[in-house]
This record gives C-alpha cells, structure tokens and sequence, in this order.
C-alpha cells in the first residue's frame, strides 16, 4: 500500500508555478525514484511534501493530510529529509549531527545506534569529534543519510544523493543506500538526475518533465523504455 | 588536519587555551595584530608613569571588561540564533535592574536572592517577548525583528522613566566592599575589592553556566543546530521557535546580571540610563570577538575593558569623553583585518 500519496499537487514560488499537478505514490518498504533534468520540478516535488514552498493538491501520509502542517511537524511525523547539499550542521560534530538527527527520539538505544551507523560508515567513526563542515563531499552525504535514519523515520527522501560526488562515491553510496533500504525496510523517495545508478536501486519511478510526470512505471520498465533511454541512460 | 583544528577554534564555540596558541600560529592575523598592538601600548604606557600605576590600572580594568564581556555573550546569544542584534538588550537588562532594586530595596529582600529572583523574572520576559513579537516574524527576514527590538529599547526606557523617575539610585552590593573594613586585598598595590572578585566570578561562573548548558544540554544542542542551519533544523523536527525563546530567556538572565554587577559597584548609580554607554561598549566588543563566538565576546570584553581604562587614563587628551571613538576605531582596524572578528567564524564549509 502506498505510504505517502501526492495527488493532482501544484506548486509555487510567488507568482510561477513550478508543478502543474503531480500525482505520485511511494509503497511501504520501496524505493520510489524521480527522474529527471535541471529544472524539471523534482527539487520542488520533494520540498512540497515537506511544506517547503506553497502548495495546493492533495499530500498524505500514513494517511495524514500533510497540506497546512509545518515543516517541523512533518518531520515529527517520521519523514526525514536529506535536502540537496546534505543540509549537514556544519559547526557541530559529526557525533552531534548524529544526535541532532536522533533528536525527537526518547528511547535508550541511541549509543548502540550511533555505533551500528559508525560500522556503517567508518570514516565518520573516524571524525565523530570533527566537525561537518570540514569533511568532504561524500563524506558529508554519508553523514546526511546517517542522520536522517537515526530518527527511525518511516520514510526518507533524498534530494540529488549523487549531486557534486565523484562517480566511484556515488557508487559506493548508493550501494549503501540499496543495503540500508533492504535491511532496515525503510520507505525512500529518492530524486536524482543519475538515472542509471536510481534505477539500479528502485523497485518504481516516475520521470518529472518541466513540472508534469511525463511517464511512469515498475523501475524494469522504465529501463527498458526507448524514450528513457534516450533521455536518461545514454544507450 | 590544519582545516579541521581551525575550523574547531573558529566555531564559536569555547577554544582551551593550546587551541588559541595553535590558531595564532595557523595564521589568525587579528589576532596577531592585537597583540602586538596591546603590547606596544603596555610598554609605552609603563615607560610613561612606571609599572604601579599600570598594574592599578589593569585590576581596575578587569571588572569592567567582565561587564562588557557578560553583556557582549547576551548579544552574541541572540545574535547566533538569530541573526539580529538586540538593540534592546541595555534597557532589557536596566528595567530588571530596577526589579532587582525594588526588591532589595524596598521589599527588604537580601541583595543576592533580589538579583536572582529578577534574573529570573526576566527570562521569562524575554520568553514571552519572543513568543508575541518576535515568533509572527519571519526568522531568516532580519530587519522586521531588528526594529521590534529597537521598539522593546524606547518602550521600556520610558517605562522605567514613568515608574521610577530620573533622579539615581543607590544599589546595595551583593559583595562587601567597605574601604573602612579593608574588604580588598592589597596584590602588588593594588587594592582587588572583594567587590571586584565578585564580579569576576559572577561573569565566569554565568559564561561557564552558559557554555555547559549550550553543549551539554538538549535544548542547548537544538540552539546550536538552530544557529548553524535553520532549515536542517526544522527538518529534523526541531521546533525552531521554542529553542529561540530559550536564548532569548537566557540572554535576558544574563544581561539582567551583568546590570546588576555594573551597580555592585558602589561608584555607580541607578537610573534609567545606565546601561546605554554599557552596551555601546559591549557591543564593541562583541564586535571585536565576532559577533557568533561566545568566548570572543568574553575576551571582545576584557580587551575594551582595557582599552577603555588605559587610553582613558594615560592618554589625557582623550580623556573618558574621546575613549568611546578610540574604542570604535580598533573595532574598524580588526574588521577590516578579519572581517568576522577575532573568533568569528570564517566560513570554511567544502563541498
């Protein structure tokens, strides 16, 4: 069943609409991917379901109506969001970030889960006293994934994972992202222009074109389309 | 390596003192050229009228610098969250003087218990100063919230002035300081009131209370989060206004204290005024320490304290009138060497 459902949404900055009526859904423990160019709207799709920019439309999770809520209690409802440029504190410690990411949780399992997402990511184990500003590229993402999941959200969306990295990094990250999905069974809606590697992970996608999904379909379908081929994966 | 130590020291944060060494040696200019300066000054000044009167001078020196210090960290507070200076942090701070005073005064209260119980009067203030006027504002728009603060300035100046008229008022010291009793200790000639040492550790103690609470604490941890990326904050669910009212209801504590400290002082007096040059001051020297760093506002402090008392001094045709330009003028040299202040934060983020 769908986790979160995006109905006929519009949205705007002032007066420029920049979706003109997105329907979407992202299922319960898979990987919801957005494909598409600079300016297509999927920045914008992801920011609508946090309030970000102003909507109209239909967005429900778990099947509260997000429209109206704010963007602080969206997240207090279990999304957690990796905006693009990682959104890292980048004056607090790596350690810090972690805890700020765990930050509405009032459980005690908290150190062994910063130890579980240290294994998971050793060099942040390595640099859990330095702080987030001063890692690199990947590093910084590695950082902004840990901290989304150490809110135990129901659902993650990321925005452009790949943007900025080089290409053996963006592998290796979306390997772990696949590795967490799978043994974490968590929801992702995941926006990238790397079609390739999104599709590699998803189980659905939908291509945005200049605010309209164009297409839409199982992630083998969409791997094989002509058109996406074309478009998206150069072969 | 180097990136990483650096970035440690500039982070507003409170750098020991191998940090600071290591900083100067990475290449903190300012940092540099306020030491030679403060040095240069210091021989001249001891070449001038001998190593006595300077040592006088300093201790004297020290208790306003803390002064200036613990009002710099009120603004500074504010300033990190926010992005505001608030103009209104003297009057804030001088109206809960006048509550401190009331109750000492004329409730009989003891002198420490009415400072604490106005400190804490007005954290709740500034709380719910935050949740009316400031919270319906835009957090990142910062020129509606500055001219709120600016309004909170003249409304409670006049206020005081209705409720307690014009004309000074003594405050009773926490501290003993009768010159009869000898209450001072006599260090290389100079008398340290006991005073003095109070003040001192009031300002140390609240720096270190706030330092703790910032880096210990949870909610400290959603005002620092807050302060280096608001909308990461709210998507971790952060509820931005609530940890913004906390550094208001702090820095209204601490500015309440620091008003309380500058009467402690038997020379000074009350009156609705008196902490208008203060925070000219302080903000100076919030400015000197950059204005996001929590311990540059304490040594922004210390250093106008210095600067004021021995310029003041020493040099007579500046006299007390001139020392606030001479003041303003070191600001102008360390901006224009490092334009975030001597501890700011310099924005080395990679990407």
């Amino acid at each position: 069943m769908s986790l979160l459902e995006i109905l006929d949404v519009r949205a705007s900055y002032g007066p420029v609409e920049a979706l003109h009526g997105v329907t979407l859904h992202a299922h319960e423990g898979e990987v919801t991917v957005v494909l598409g160019a600079n300016g297509a709207g999927k920045t914008t799709t992801i920011r609508s379901i946090c309030q970000m920019v102003s909507t109209v439309g239909s967005i429900t999770f778990d099947g509260i109506q997000l429209g109206g809520k704010t963007t602080t209690e969206i997240a207090r409802l279990g999304i957690a969001h990796v905006p693009q440029g990682r959104g890292t504190f980048a004056d607090l410690s790596v350690q810090e970030n972690l805890e700020v990411g765990a930050f509405r949780r009032r459980d005690r399992h908290l150190g062994s889960d910063f130890d579980f997402w240290y294994g998971i990511f050793p060099r942040l184990g390595e640099r859990r006293s330095q702080l987030a500003g001063s890692l690199s590229g990947g590093e910084q993402q590695m950082l902004a994934v840990a901290r989304a999941m150490m809110s135990k959200p129901k659902l993650v969306l990321l925005d452009e994972p790949s943007l900025g990295l080089a290409p053996i990094i963006m592998r290796d990250l979306f390997d772990r992202l696949q590795s967490i999905q799978k043994e974490q069974n968590v929801t992702m809606l995941l926006v990238e222009q790397n079609a390739n590697l999104a599709l590699k992970i998803a189980d659905r996608a939908y291509v945005l074109e200049a605010g309209e999904i164009a297409l839409s379909g199982t992630a083998d379908e969409l791997r094989n389309d002509d058109g996406v081929r074309r478009a998206y994966l150069g072969f | 390596m180097a990136i990483s130590d650096r970035s440690a020291l500039l982070s507003g944060g409170f750098p020991r003192l191998a940090d600071v060494i290591r900083a100067a040696k990475i290449g903190n200019r300012g940092l540099k050229y306020v030491t030679s300066i403060v040095v240069v000054l210091s021989v001249i000044f001891i070449a001038m009228d001998g190593l006595k009167l300077f040592w006088i001078r300093f201790m004297d020196a020290l208790a306003n610098g803390f002064i200036y210090g613990a009002v710099a960290l009120a603004l500074v507070l504010i300033y990190k969250a926010t992005g505001v200076i608030n103009f209104a942090q003297g009057s804030m701070a001088m109206f809960f003087t006048f509550v401190a005073w009331v109750l000492a005064r004329e409730q009989s209260w003891p002198v420490s218990l009415s400072i604490v119980t106005a400190m804490i009067l007005s954290s709740f203030f500034g709380a719910a100063f935050e949740r009316v006027f400031i919270r319906p504002f835009d957090p990142a728009n910062h020129l509606p919230i500055t001219m709120v603060t600016i309004a909170l300035l003249s409304v409670l100046d006049g206020a005081a002035m209705l409720i307690w008229a014009a004309d000074p008022k003594g405050f009773p010291s926490p501290f003993p300081s009768s010159l009869e009793k000898k209450q001072y200790f006599d260090i290389f000639g100079a008398r340290l009131f006991y005073t003095t040492i109070g003040i001192w550790l009031s300002v140390i103690a609240i720096t270190v209370l706030t330092s703790l609470l910032l880096s210990k604490t949870k909610i400290g941890l959603a005002f620092r989060a807050v302060s280096s990326n608001l909308e990461s904050s709210r998507l971790v669910g952060i509820h931005i206004g609530r940890t913004l009212q906390f550094g208001w209801a702090l820095a209204a504590a601490i500015g309440t204290l620091a008003g309380c400290l500058v009467l402690s002082d038997t020379k000074s007096l009350l009156d609705p005024s008196f902490m208008a040059k203060i925070l000219v001051f302080s903000f100076a020297a919030a400015t000197i320490g950059g204005l996001d760093s929590l311990a540059g506002a304490v040594v922004g402090g210390l250093l106008v304290g210095q600067l004021q008392t021995m310029v003041g001094g020493y040099v007579t045709f500046i006299g007390s009138d001139l020392v606030l330009s001479v003041t303003l003028l070191l600001v102008i040299i360390v901006l224009l060497v490092r334009p975030n202040g001597l501890f700011g934060k310099v924005r080395v983020e990679r990407v």
